[in-house]
């Protein structure tokens, strides 16, 4: 079944993974407009026709759920039933889609248009889509693509009408509305509108969580939604957000479906569309609001170049076989289904461990260009390199990934100089090439103050690095085995075993790191380091072997910039924040900390900046105890450990030698 | 005079024709095989001829007055494997099976369908398993009338110090091996299987009959002071594996047969009451009650083998429940004999405030604490009027709907079962051949109606069945009620015939289950009773399981899993499942089968059904008692289990 999938194989390298289809060349030779208004009929779940978005609203509202929870408003505000049915219905017309087949032509059409003109290919696994079609009559179905773009969800409609399966309700944010007549059109064509927060509104969530659960329940239509929650900035996976994943897993848990398909998808874009912004964003650079002007402005993209889009529909996961031996289903049998409930701690850390494992699936499949390997050597070269030298690394680096069971789209016909050249030739803006040298585009164009061009510097950095970050998390695992046999500075197997939880622990927010999974993920790691030889494993030892040293350094040095990064955070507690500083203004007393260290030259890493990697080192930080949230009037301040962030801080640079002692404390 | 012979070989021959008091000459086929039968005399020769019936008492032939009818007489017959069968259901007379036109027919003359040819059966049955007439998988030691292979049954292990004080009381015991075997299993899949196959494991090592209380009394008594593992054998009918004797108990294993047990003590008009012994059987008990203008009303489908005694041992539910009760609220007094002692209440008093009710303790013991001997219990004048019905609904959800909205008004008839779309199909298949061109017109014009003009889905229509009783003013009147309040549902009144039909379907089935066994197909029942929201998610999901089990575990056709919904209640309705495969291809069917049978049950119980409603838990469910019934509840039957039989005479393990 389809639930076998979710342990990778033992050999990742040894994967077998479905051939691409690239759905633009049909386009190409033929009329988009008679696309757009072909024969549209797709097969439905179990054969049922869905029911009207009205008469889904209907059934929302007359639910047993939201009448218990209203009635019990009612009765704890004192307002009339009805205010708060009103109230409900309010919600539920800001929220529910309209989806209407007049407005999917329409963008089939468009979409078709600005496709041709911004991609070569959109390629897109057949096998899977077979799968997904076999899914969608079986069980209710819940497609989870990876989230880099705004495109993300255009893309994913638009294949999915592409082969006549049923179109997905997208579970949207509510900052597209904004956008005034786009919103009104997404909703058109399937998208539903949530707040980002709503965390007291019980309302808010009844009316939310019983329209999600009606359409999965009623097999309405596959459910689509993002697990990350929102775009990575940064091209590498966000830790999963479960509230919906709660939702569409609680139909299962009570009975009221047979079994949920989860679809884990991978949307790799060769060049995301809002690369230069994401790179400005984590500078501190705040984020455009969505309107629709901005996206006419946006129109001057199209002239570009965007390379291809791979598009990987994975095997759909069965939650019932999941969930086989983790969750009694009968602790549901003693309270009436519709009236809510917290999930129990086991329900919490099963979806917890599912939604880690199904970020992991997408992760993957992605697949990953030979610029990516680039990028991640030019990064540890910041001074350039010779060309000869780049083919001859990036060749090398090509066996590695391949042999970490990377999915690289590299066809063994390429020579490893022409994929650095065509890599090279995309990606101009970034690189320099001269004189045989290839090098960041470091220098500014025109040079302003020292802060401005550090910025500028900072950007194309953080540019390249979302690049690199694609490929993370095939090295992860590996690389922190390197790190703490670099940390224990011992080969006693223990030691490196306590030095890798250590950082697995500090690095859950910042990387994919299923929690409980440390003993799995450490046996991974020795497994994969061993068959490349960079390693030997013995009962009681992991010791480095001589031709081990290259692959190790080039791991340690992959991920230094995060080290780096947790450092300054650190650094920073002890000696520059304030006793109980409003966790507000954290981010930018942290950039101008490290801005002052690299404008100083205690600094060089750049990465540093980076507002994501400030906040994940903060979460880890609060996680660890060594921060503290205290709640004072409106504001939530910190307070730091300073002797505790200082002792992480060393020993993060490595400069104190491990000791139980001290692991304990932290 | 000819009469079948039911070794199914030949047919006695005239010259072997009885007088009426012709005894001793055994009734010999012309194969020259010994047939013991059960055949009613029409010959109009001899006057008065059709009160009488023809039977055999271990090969000898005897003719009785009507109603002595074997049940009654079982007083004098000990052996009831010369009626009934050894490795099958019901009577040896009644069965299924294929003609050599390849149609089925049900042989006997016992049933409505007795006699019948069912022209569609075939196809359903090919159509439905993927089976084939010409894959035969008969079983290796049948032959309906010949004796098993005795030389296959374990020798019995005695406890000759037992024996001696036994034939002191004068109690008739046998240790024949036909007499063991036969109560050593009840109906499960894997008894009849294992029988079908001549394999015999742990049986019992002899058998009583003790005739009266006092007989229990004594024979528990010596049970005791001989340390001797006594198993109550009632009706046999158990399909919880809760006959089965424990394979690894060393001490000599009793089964104490009540069958003897069979008189109405007394019938009380002024309290509607009757005092009955524990052995009679269902089908006995009514009739014998409607002689005098009586009955009880509680009919379960296994109510022409079942015994009283067996019913307040398991819970018994019956189909009437609506109307008279469930065990529990039909029973007013009960005795019974423990280890400890005789466990009775003092007064017969219609409620009582005293304390945990004992009979609670005794109401699903299962035979683990000591034997019911006899039961005091409630009487109904007969019903006046009786009448059938069906409703067809589009859709099993509005059938539900439907049912839900009958229990909430508390109108529910004497009994109302909804059947699902596969059932229907089922019970279709048995419409036995129609006699004249104008009811298959009559027929044809129905069913355009309720496809074409109504516009009902064949796939997915479905029926229920309903029984009225009461006097004839106010059944009508009830009718009335049922069917305005179905008609809500979008349910259209589907005439008397299919109701009936549908409710004669529940007593053949189990005749079904051994005509499939001969053809590569194997199947069961399993019950469960579930909260009103939660009727179609458990049955959705739990047919869904069973396929789905089937497929992964290598089952080459798709599995029939049906299901109806038997009883309402005001807080929830009893669904009654029937799961059957084809199992050409596999190795080790009945190993699968259970643990099919067993993902079934984990998914009712994950979709909040109970463990059972009113089969009981036997052996086959005990692994789920714990979590059904909680540690301490577990604790507190252990307790009482301590207490009443320190010493484990009643030693069937069922329950805990």
């Amino acid at each position: 079944m389809a639930s076998n999938t979710l342990y990778s194989p033992r050999d990742p390298a040894l994967k077998k993974r479905d051939d691409f289809e690239d759905i633009l060349e049909e386009r190409r030779s033929s009329s988009d407009l008679r696309y757009a208004l072909r024969c549209y009929v797709p097969v439905v779940y179990k054969g049922i026709a869905p029911c009207k978005p009205g008469v889904l609203k209907t059934a929302v509202l007359q639910s047993d759920r939201l009448r218990h929870v209203v009635a019990e408003m009612s009765k704890e505000t004192g307002e009339s039933a009805d205010v708060i049915r009103e109230e409900a219905s309010g919600i539920l017309e800001e929220m529910a889609h309209r989806l209407r087949l007049g407005t999917v032509r329409f963008f089939a059409y468009s979409l078709s248009k600005a496709f041709k003109a911004l991609f070569q290919r959109v390629r897109v696994n057949e096998d899977g889509i077979q799968r997904l079609q076999q899914s969608i009559q079986e069980h209710p179905v819940v497609l989870l693509p990876s989230h880099r773009s705004y495109m993300d969800f255009l893309i994913m409609s638009y294949i999915l009408y592409t082969y006549d399966l049923s179109l997905p309700v997208i579970a949207a944010g509510m900052d597209f509305l904004g956008m005034k007549i786009v919103g009104e059109m997404l909703r058109m064509s399937g998208a539903f509108f949530i707040r980002r927060s709503f965390g007291g509104d019980k309302l808010y969530w009844a009316v939310f969580s019983e329209y999600v659960k009606t359409m999965l329940r009623n097999g309405y239509a596959p459910i689509e939604f993002f697990l990350e929650g929102t775009r990575s900035r940064t091209c590498k996976s966000l830790t999963p957000k479960l509230g919906l994943l709660n939702i569409v897993m609680e139909p299962f848990f009570k009975g009221e479906v047979f079994d949920v398909s989860l679809v884990p998808i991978s949307i790799s874009y060769e060049r995301v569309l809002e690369e230069a912004l994401y790179a400005r964003e984590l500078l501190g650079v705040p984020k455009p609001k969505e309107s629709t002007s901005g996206l006419l402005k946006a129109r001057k993209i199209l002239s570009e170049d965007y390379g291809s889009i791979h598009v990987y529909f994975g095997h759909p996961v069965s939650l019932r076989s999941l969930a086989q031996g983790r969750i009694n289903r009968s602790q549901y049998n003693l309270l009436p289904r519709h009236i809510p409930r917290r999930p129990s701690q086991e329900t919490q850390a099963f979806v917890n461990e599912t939604a880690y494992r199904l970020v992991r699936l997408q992760e993957e499949n992605m697949v990953l260009r030979p610029w990516v390997l680039v990028a991640a050597l030019l990064l540890q070269n910041p001074d350039g390199v010779d060309m000869e030298r780049l083919v001859e690394q990036t060749s090398w680096l090509r066996g590695l990934a391949v042999s970490f069971g990377a999915f690289l789209d590299w066809p063994d016909y390429v020579s490893a100089s022409k994929a650095v050249a065509s890599s090279l030739a995309l990606h101009t803006g970034l690189v320099r090439t001269e004189g045989g040298r290839a090098q960041l585009a470091m220098e500014p164009k025109e040079p302003g103050s020292p802060e401005e061009d550090l910025f500028d510097r900072a950007a194309s950095v953080l540019s390249c690095a979302s690049y690199r970050n694609q490929i993370l998390h095939v090295f992860l695992r590996p690389a922190l085995l390197g790190m703490a046999m670099q940390m224990a500075e011992a080969s006693r197997k223990d030691d490196i075993y306590s030095c890798f939880s250590f950082l697995r622990d500090v690095f859950s927010n910042e990387f994919i790191l299923c929690p409980g999974g440390t003993v799995q993920d450490f046996d991974e790691a020795c497994y994969m380091l061993t068959k490349c030889a960079a390693v030997h494993v013995q009962k009681q030892e992991v010791v480095a072997t001589e031709k081990g040293q290259r692959i190790l350094s080039f791991l340690t040095s992959l991920f230094q910039p995060f080290l780096k990064g947790y450092q300054v955070v650190c650094r920073f507690l002890c000696e520059d924040a304030p006793e109980g500083f409003p966790e507000s203004e954290y981010v930018a007393a942290v950039r101008s900390f490290a801005v002052k260290r690299i404008l100083s030259g205690e600094l060089t890493c750049y990465e540093a900046l980076s507002s994501d990697v400030q906040k994940n080192a903060l979460a880890a930080l609060l996680r660890m105890k060594v921060v503290r949230k205290l709640k004072v009037g409106d504001q939530v301040t910190l307070r730091v450990n300073k002797v505790a962030a200082n002792t992480l801080e060393n020993k993060l640079g490595g400069r104190v030698s491990t000791q139980k002692a001290l692991l304990a404390r932290l | 005079m000819l009469f079948p012979c039911l070794c199914g070989l030949g047919s006695l021959v005239s010259s072997q024709t009885p007088k009426p008091c012709c005894l001793g000459s055994p009734i010999v086929c012309e194969r020259q095989r010994v047939c013991s039968t059960d055949v009613w005399l029409s010959d109009p020769q001899y006057p008065g001829a059709e009160a009488m019936v023809l039977t055999a008492i271990r090969g000898e032939l005897v003719v009785i007055p009507v109603e002595w009818s074997w049940l009654t007489l079982s007083r004098v017959l000990f052996s009831r494997q010369e009626v009934m069968k050894w490795n099958g259901w019901g009577y040896s007379d009644s069965r299924f099976l294929f003609n050599k036109k390849g149609q089925a027919e049900f042989t006997g003359r016992r049933y409505r369908l007795s006699g019948m040819v069912l022209p569609s059966l075939k196809d359903w049955f090919e159509s439905t398993f993927g089976a084939s007439l010409q894959h035969k998988s008969p079983a290796t030691v049948s032959s309906m009338c010949a004796t098993l292979n005795a030389s296959a049954v374990p020798f019995p292990s005695l406890n000759e110090a037992f024996l001696q004080d036994l034939k002191s009381t004068g109690i008739p015991f046998s240790h024949e091996a036909e007499d063991r075997v036969f109560r050593a299993h009840g109906h499960c899949l894997h008894e009849i299987f294992a029988l079908r196959e001549g394999k015999f494991g742990r049986v019992p090592d002899l058998v009583v009959w003790p005739n009266c209380h006092e007989d229990v009394v004594k024979t528990v008594d010596l049970a005791c002071r001989h340390n001797v593992c006594l198993i109550p054998y009632g009706g046999g009918t158990s399909v919880s594996s809760a006959l089965e004797c424990p394979p690894d108990e060393t001490r000599c294993i009793v089964s104490l047969d009540t069958s003897q047990m069979s008189r109405i003590l007394w019938i009380d008009e002024k309290n509607l009451t009757a005092h009955v012994e524990a052995g009679i059987v269902g089908q006995d008990l009514e009739r014998l009650l409607n002689e005098s203008g009586y009955c009880t009303g509680h009919e379960p489908d296994s109510m022409e083998f079942s015994s009283l005694g067996g019913w307040v041992a398991t819970r018994a539910s019956g189909m009437k429940k609506n109307v008279y009760g469930n065990i529990e609220d039909l029973v007013v007094h009960i005795k019974m004999v423990c280890p400890r002692g005789v466990v009775e209440k003092s007064c017969q008093g219609p409620r009582v405030s005293i304390g945990p009710d004992i009979h609670h303790f005794i109401m699903g013991s299962e035979g683990t604490l000591g034997v019911v001997t006899e039961v005091t219990i409630k009487i109904r004048p007969m019903p006046e009027y009786q009448k059938y019905g069906s409703v067809v609904f589009p859709n099993f959800e509005q059938g539900v709907a439907c049912l839900r909205e009958v229990a909430k008004q508390r109108c529910a008839p004497a009994s109302i079962r909804l059947m699902d779309n596969a059932q229907f199909q089922f019970g279709h298949a048995l419409k036995p051949q129609v006699s004249s061109i104008f009811t298959s017109f009559l027929d044809g014009l129905k069913k355009f109606y309720i496809t074409k003009f109504k516009g009902f889905d064949p796939h997915h229509l479905c029926v229920a069945t309903l029984l009225f009783e009461g006097d004839r003013e106010r059944v009508l009147q009830h009718e009335k009620q049922v069917y305005d309040i179905a008609a809500k549902f979008g349910g259209l009144a589907a005439g008397e015939d299919n109701g009936q039909r549908g409710y004669m379907l529940t007593f053949v089935i189990a005749y079904l289950r051994d005509l499939g066994m001969d053809y590569y197909v194997i199947g069961e029942s399993f019950e469960t009773s579930v909260p009103w929201d939660r009727v179609l998610d458990l049955c959705r999901n739990v047919k869904e399981r069973i396929v789905r089990e089937c497929r992964e575990r290598g089952v080459q056709f798709p599995p029939l899993a049906t299901c109806r919904v038997t009883q309402t209640y005001d807080a929830g309705a009893c669904v009654y499942f029937y799961f059957a495969f084809n199992y050409r291809g596999l190795a080790d069917p009945v190993n699968i089968y259970g643990r099919v049978e067993h993902a079934a049950r984990e998914e009712i119980l994950a979709n909040g059904g109970s463990l059972s409603h009113h089969h009981g838990v036997g052996k086959l469910r005990k692994h789920w008692m714990p979590e059904s019934i909680s540690d301490v509840g577990i604790g507190m039957l252990k307790s009482v289990k301590e207490y009443v039989d320190p010493d484990n005479i009643f030693g069937s393990r069922n329950l805990l």
